[in-house]
């Protein structure tokens, strides 16, 4: 059975990317422990909008956990929780505790500058996928989907790389700001496929120069964007992205 | 004079009728595509996969997106699979049978011509994503694999663990970001349309807001495409996403499009119950998970009084006690009925005192067979992340052992209730998927076509695809070919100032309101009425009262609305009340269209109209049509046009899954 907390949240108001930013605080009263995170910032938004204010802005969408839209630095974890991968959508309050001070941060990279509160803009992420993230394929000429055999335990594991939800906060956890890991997850997804080998020296190269021309850091090997995936991607893409890419300078 | 519907169905037997119609369809050439421009709204599964098509053809597309990336569309969350007619299973299926059992699942209301050609297409989508890269399951030997699911007894159903829809779409939006990357596509993100505009009858552009700066921009195309999904979350609670709405769709409605059979909306099985009235939305659990998952409530209803009170629990009541009643009632088709008659069989149950939880409105999906004879591992591996999702949302996992009785080991099941899942009406569009203003297109969830009264499991994704990929590039041309002559419309034509100072004038008015209640909590209380009397069980009389008290609340709406802030801006409580006007027009289109059928049939259930068992019953003598409105101004009852239904390639019958 659900039993109510109270609490106190600091969260960050920022209006647009030149504001200098500031925390607010609200205290919270006898919300019940089985209410999701987001839920909560909707009653503590309810609150706000009844006193007059206007409400805490931040990205949320399918609050199923899937969509990659929601992206909360809570008590200086992206999407506040690392035991295991979970969003910030999937964050249920009864991992708090009655009394707890919880803080509400947004990505901060300069590749996603600030919208509002804690909304960031992260479309450095599509203009990294539009570099090459995708096997060139026009609609209606594909050879019948058995004609390509993939051994089951390729596609699963393509399957494990293409799980990635490019919520960024691996990005946010990253004291370089580095992209690698969402970067490394689509090549490796391809790259574990027969489709769209042809051109795999040409993808991984100009998702690689776009992902540095955006101001995306470099990998230092901290592990710290495995440690809060919210969907298990593991760094071994990393290491299979930089193969990669020494291949396709090989072939050069 | 009530406008005249014409579906430009292709003469012909029914095999042949999307054959002919690619045969004779005018073209446009290479040279003139590059000077007609199209507009999609919506980037999910049809928005992305037409946008990406139609770049790739040649045409400059102009694609706006809610999100701030095409990759966050609700479709994305759609888990169990999708459907094709490959008969890699060497199961018996066939294009044929996949028609059969979609038009059969959509209680036969349902345009036979356009399934048709969905199950004819249905093999592409799969050929096309594979090329992709999408990495559905596969089987030791290399081959895909496939699974079953409600409403059918073969396996066509394609899979990328619980995630399909993610990877189709992450799929159609690779293929549109290529199309972007190529300066095919221009992509307007965090951009929302707020009306189209008509200009000599034609749709030829739209008025969209930037959702960031909050200023109103015009774009003119020669022709608009909207894929903006459907209208769920009129009920608030939903399995939808928090951003999901049909302001697109009604203000085309507004605008002269015709809007279809809006009462059928599906109510999804197996979704996790609602458990405080704090719930922002509801959560599915894929139907997929029937396959190896039972589903039951007790025998004796003191058994269920007491996991109500929370005395005992699910694995305490040993085999004999337990009413698997979709087995007993379903013989043939078991815990694989399609959905309609999944949720009303629980909502019967629940009725009659038998739900599990304290609320009383859930029932058991249990896996403890399937988990004894195949083993914990083999449940993980084809439903890991669903498990996961569960214990996350709920605190328990499914497959935990509970007790040992008579030698037969329970686990912990889920519980699972029903929810608004998918609106089946949408706007109506004729065979080229066109809406009855001309150059106004409608796709995906958003029109209505392909799925009648009642949608199969593994059919959204499947509609979604074919009609972007593969329907609308080819049909889309018919229109577009004397374009060229039309030429390009400035967005300086006094139609478009027209049409933007109306939206803008709309937002004033409600920032003006200055009243005292959020959106949110008139939003909450318009769910409230919607699935109290417009939900899973209607009758003419509460569809009465429901549009008696929309209509009081939709008052409330525009006398004591409070949205902070100007328009200036990002106002994101602006946006949720823009949304909410529109879901009270929906609302009450929902109410009038259940009102006037007579009949139950699908997601559409009038308790008048019920047999002695309690199925639906069907009344082919005078509801055998597509229900359509034409808005007639706020607060008017829209005006109904039917169009006839013909079938000539199946034989209407009574539908059983009994035998």
């Amino acid at each position: 059975m659900a039993k109510n907390i109270s609490f106190t949240i600091k969260f960050w108001r920022q209006n647009g990317p030149k504001d200098k930013g500031h925390f607010d605080t609200h205290e919270m009263h006898d919300i019940p422990d089985d209410t999701s995170f987001l839920e909560m910032l909707d009653i503590l938004n309810e609150e706000l909008i009844n006193e007059g204010k206007e409400p805490f802005v931040f990205d949320h969408d399918c609050r199923e956990g899937i969509c990659g839209m929601c992206s909360l630095y809570i008590n200086g974890t992206p999407h506040g929780r690392t035991e295991r991968g979970a969003t910030t959508c999937q964050l249920y309050m009864r991992r708090f505790n009655d009394g707890d001070v919880i803080t509400v941060e947004p990505w901060r990279s300069a590749a996603f500058p600030v919208i509002k509160d804690c909304m960031v803009d992260r479309y450095a992420f599509d203009k990294i996928i539009q570099a090459g993230g995708y096997t060139t394929i026009r609609t209606g000429q594909a050879q019948d989907a058995n004609a390509i055999l993939i051994p089951k335990e390729d596609a699963d594991e393509a399957m494990d790389c293409a799980t990635c939800i490019g919520c960024g906060a691996c990005v946010a956890a990253c004291k370089n700001g580095s992209a690698m890991l969402f970067v490394s997850s689509k090549v490796s997804q391809l790259a574990l496929l027969p489709q769209g080998r042809v051109e795999a020296a040409r993808r991984v190269k100009n998702m690689i120069a776009k992902m540095d021309e955006l101001g995306f850091g470099n990998c230092t090997n901290t592990r710290a964007c495995e440690a809060v995936c919210p969907k298990n991607e593991s760094i071994a893409n990393i290491a299979r992205l930089n193969r990669e890419m020494i291949k396709a300078k090989m072939a050069d | 004079m009530a406008k005249v519907l014409d579906s430009k169905i292709p003469a012909g037997p029914v095999p042949e009728k999307w054959k002919e119609y690619k045969a004779h369809q005018r073209l446009v050439n290479p040279k003139n595509k590059l000077k007609l421009d199209v507009i999609v709204v919506g980037t999910g599964l049809a928005g992305a996969s037409a946008a990406a098509s139609l770049g790739e053809m040649g045409f400059n597309v102009i694609n706006l997106c809610i999100q701030d990336s095409p990759r966050r569309a609700h479709s994305i969350a759609a888990q169990g699979g999708i459907n094709a007619a490959k008969c890699y299973q060497n199961d018996g299926d066939s294009v044929y049978r996949l028609f059969y059992d979609t038009v059969k699942g959509g209680d036969y209301r349902a345009r036979e011509a356009n399934v048709y050609r969905l199950a004819e297409v249905s093999n592409n989508i799969i050929d096309q994503c594979v090329a992709q890269g999408v990495p559905f399951a596969r089987e030791y030997g290399g081959m895909l694999a496939n699974r079953s699911f409600g409403g059918a007894q073969v396996s066509r159903t394609f899979y990328a663990k619980g995630q399909t829809g993610q990877q189709l779409l992450l799929g159609a939006y690779s293929s549109l970001s290529a199309q972007v990357q190529a300066k095919k596509v221009k992509l307007y993100t965090r951009y929302e349309m707020e009306d189209v505009v008509i200009v000599d009858g034609r749709a030829r552009g739209i008025i969209a807001k930037n959702l960031v700066t909050g200023k109103l921009e015009r774009f003119s195309a020669n022709a608009v495409v909207i894929a903006t999904g459907g209208y769920g979350n009129t009920y608030f609670l939903s399995t939808n996403a928090m951003g999901c709405n049909c302001t697109a769709a009604v203000q085309c409605y507004r605008k002269g499009a015709v809007f279809a059979n809006p009462s059928y909306v599906q109510i999804h099985p197996t979704c996790i119950p609602v458990h405080g009235d704090k719930q922002s939305k509801l959560t599915l659990m894929s139907e997929s998970l029937r396959n190896d998952g039972r589903i039951w409530v007790p025998k004796n209803i003191e058994d269920a009084k007491k996991l109500q009170k929370g005395e005992i629990q699910a694995w305490d009541i040993p085999e004999e006690n337990r009413d698997y009643y979709l087995e007993r009632r379903y013989p043939a088709f078991g815990n694989l009925v399609p959905r309609d008659v999944a949720s009303r069989a629980a909502k019967e149950r629940c009725d009659k005192g038998f739900g599990v939880n304290n609320t009383g409105l859930a029932v058991f999906l249990d896996f403890s067979e399937s988990i004894n004879r195949l083993g914990l591992d083999a449940m993980k591996q084809r439903y890991g992340n669903l498990f996961d999702m569960y214990e996350e949302i709920t605190d328990v996992y499914p497959g935990d052992f509970g007790k040992e009785i008579n030698g037969v080991k329970y686990y912990k099941p889920m519980m699972i209730f029903p929810a608004v899942h998918y609106t089946m009406g949408g706007i109506w569009v004729d065979y080229e998927l066109q809406t009855t203003i001309p150059g106004l297109f409608a796709i995906g969830e958003c029109n209505f076509s392909d799925h009648g009264a009642n949608r199969l499991g593994a059919s959204a994704l499947m509609q979604g695809l074919a009609d972007g990929y593969f329907v609308l590039p080819y049909t889309i041309q018919n229109y577009l070919a004397d374009q060229t002559i039309w030429g390009k419309v400035s967005t300086d034509l006094p139609e478009f100032a027209e049409a933007e100072k109306k939206v803008d004038a709309e937002m004033d008015r409600l920032l003006n309101i200055k009243g005292k209640r959020s959106v949110d909590s008139i939003h909450k209380e318009l769910g409230h009425i919607m699935w109290e009397y417009v939900g899973m069980g209607r009758t003419a009389e509460g569809l009465k009262t429901g549009l008696k008290k929309m209509h009081e609340l939709e008052q409330e709406f525009d006398k004591n609305l409070f949205v902070p802030g100007t328009k200036e801006g990002l106002n994101i409580e602006l946006d949720k009340a823009i949304h909410l006007r529109d879901f009270f027009t929906m609302g009450q289109l929902v109410a009038f269209d259940a009102l006037s059928r007579n009949e139950s049939c699908g997601g559409h259930f009038r308790e008048e109209y019920q047999t002695e068992e309690g199925e639906a019953k069907r009344d082919d003598e005078n509801y055998f049509y597509v229900g359509c409105w034409e808005y007639k101004g706020k607060g008017n009852e829209p005006e109904l046009i039917k169009e006839p239904l013909e079938y000539e390639a199946i034989k209407v019958q009574t539908r059983n899954y009994k035998n």
